[in-house]
């Protein structure tokens, strides 16, 4: 009870979405309907959006909203509402599956916890830190000096991914018109 | 700090309240000038002039059967509407209604929270509203409502991409996400519209695209698909979905007018305020001088919000391959005009002329190639 007490209260809100993520997430492979699947996954995107928020990072956790749940879900939904999957999947009683999966598992979580006793997490001093790391402008110069060359071949990346999007939805001739 | 707090909720409370009102009255107008449009009395019954009708209405609304259809996916059928509504109501938290308000000695801006991505949030918010006609038109287990949502989905990305070029280029000009920033930044007659005149009549395209309003609601078009997204619904759900699009029509004109109108800044005002202040005192003068710039402000939302009702009861809507083409292959590349030549003008040192000379000559240069290139190959 001593301990409850002592919690302050950003710390209540940082459990309340770190609790949120994961019930999001467990919701995410746990329901049998893609549709409840994807929407447990938002309230997982909008979890992780709170976290960045809690830790003054605005911009990210506006930015994970827009491109995750505001774009690429919207298109999840848009998909299987088009092809409007309302039969239940029926993966876990397929046994290679769950054989593989439980395989997989296990080694990710062997792997995350080597990496975690082998890490060094820098101790923070409250004296130095800045509460405004994660503001855009701080961003943005970091993108634009330090970064520069990642940042650019990305947006080459990003120009070749649009490039291939048209190049796929493009009408090849004698196709079909509708 | 208590008192802060304080006044900090009464205005969160009464811009809440403000959002909720002004769109029950949208309702009221909507019919009074859709009468005056069409040469019809409109509703007169309820109170002087029909005055209580969206009372009546909400009342009615309230009293139906809630009624949820044997094969629909009951939570979700029910959290649809509540979706729609929340998405709707919270963007208006970082609109600046008002400049500061003196109180003792503290000065506290008329605006929900004053964060430093404030248009991004508005814009996330935006693409979540998907989400409630999406939920809500898959759950109802009907093909016209999933019809409606699956066109309501597609509209909206289509003209999102075009929504957030328009703003990357307010953005460019300001040098500033903030969106009291960008109100100060249009101090006295200093708007953006002037700037980039392109530009607003693109968002404003996208905002009635945004807000599924008539030339763009294609989600709900009664001659194919019934009311398509909301045809399953009855009684307080179906109002939450009205409800939501009065609202959004409410915060987009909020948004249009502090992007491109200046919010609460109008030609005179230094004036002004000097005036009340040398006449009222200190306090009093400044107060009186916000109200009434915020009172400016909301005559702007009001003069948009007819805008949006005017276009609804004249123009018929579009098909919805013309939707589609309007918005990828007319509205994306001229926000990307748009966008360059606002870079070039506020890098210029000139803004004003370098932006109309850029837009003007890049319309003049793109219309007569176009009627030449036709003339001879046609």
């Amino acid at each position: 009870m001593e301990i409850l007490k002592n919690i302050a209260m950003v710390e209540w809100v940082y459990y309340f979405f770190a609790a949120l993520a994961i019930s999001g997430a467990l919701g995410t492979i746990l329901s049998k309907k893609p549709m409840h699947s994807v929407i447990a996954l938002i309230i997982t995107f909008f979890s992780l959006s709170g976290i960045y928020v809690l830790l003054n990072a605005q911009f990210l956790a506006v930015v994970n909203i827009i491109v995750y749940a505001g774009a690429i879900m919207v298109l999840f939904l848009f998909v299987i509402m088009f092809l409007n999957l309302r039969q239940e999947s029926n993966e876990l009683s397929n046994t290679s599956m769950v054989v593989a999966s439980t395989v997989s598992g296990l080694l990710l979580a062997l792997m995350l916890v080597a990496v975690f006793r082998k890490a060094y997490i820098d101790p923070i001093s409250p004296a130095l830190f800045s509460s405004e790391t994660g503001m855009i402008e701080r961003l943005g110069n970091l993108l634009y000096t330090h970064y520069m060359l990642p940042f650019e071949l990305v947006s080459v990346l990003f120009l070749v991914a649009i490039s291939g999007a048209i190049l796929i939805g493009k009408r090849e001739k004698g196709g079909r018109h509708f | 700090m208590e008192s802060v707090l304080l006044i900090k909720g009464i205005i969160i409370l009464v811009i809440f309240a403000l959002s909720l009102g002004i769109a029950a009255y949208e309702t009221y107008f909507e019919r009074v000038i859709a009468a005056y449009i069409q040469d019809r009395v409109g509703p007169d019954r309820a109170g002087p002039h029909g005055i209580l009708q969206p009372l009546a209405d909400a009342g009615k609304l309230f009293f139906k059967e809630d009624f949820v259809p044997v094969m629909a996916d009951k939570w979700l059928f029910i959290i649809g509407p509540g979706i729609a509504m929340f998405t709707a109501l919270m963007s208006s938290a970082v609109i600046p209604f008002g400049d500061t308000l003196k109180i003792g000695d503290l000065l506290v801006p008329i605006q929900g929270m004053d964060v430093n991505i404030g248009i991004l949030w508005v814009f996330g918010v935006v693409a979540m509203g998907v989400y409630g006609m999406l939920i809500g038109g898959w759950a109802s287990n009907n093909k016209y409502s999933l019809y409606g949502a699956i066109r309501a989905a597609s509209q909206a990305i289509s003209y999102e991409i075009a929504l957030g070029l328009c703003l990357l280029a307010v953005i460019l000009v300001t040098g500033s996400l903030s969106l009291r920033e960008i109100a100060t930044q249009q101090h006295g007659i200093n708007w953006n519209v002037f700037y980039q005149p392109v530009g607003f009549i693109l968002f404003f395209v996208c905002a009635l695209a945004e807000c599924n309003r008539t030339p763009f609601d294609l989600p709900e078009t009664e001659a194919e698909l019934v009311v398509g997204y909301m045809t399953e619904f009855g009684s307080m759900k179906m109002g939450l979905y009205m409800f939501a699009e009065y609202v959004n029509m409410f915060i987009s004109s909020a948004i249009m007018a502090s992007l491109y109108f200046g919010a609460y800044n109008y030609p005179g005002m230094d004036f002004v305020r000097e005036f009340l202040i040398s006449k009222l005192g200190d306090t009093t003068g400044h107060n009186l001088a916000t109200l009434l710039g915020t009172a400016v402000f909301f005559l702007k939302i009001f003069m948009f919000i007819f805008t949006f009702m005017w276009i609804r009861w004249t123009l018929p809507r579009f098909k919805y391959e013309q939707l589609m083409k309007l918005g990828w292959q007319w509205m994306v590349p001229l926000a990307m005009v748009n966008l360059v030549v606002m870079a070039v003008a506020t890098l210029s040192g000139k803004p004003l002329l370098v932006a109309w000379l850029g837009m003007g000559g890049f319309l003049l240069v793109y219309f007569t190639g176009r009627s030449m290139y036709e003339k001879r190959f046609n």
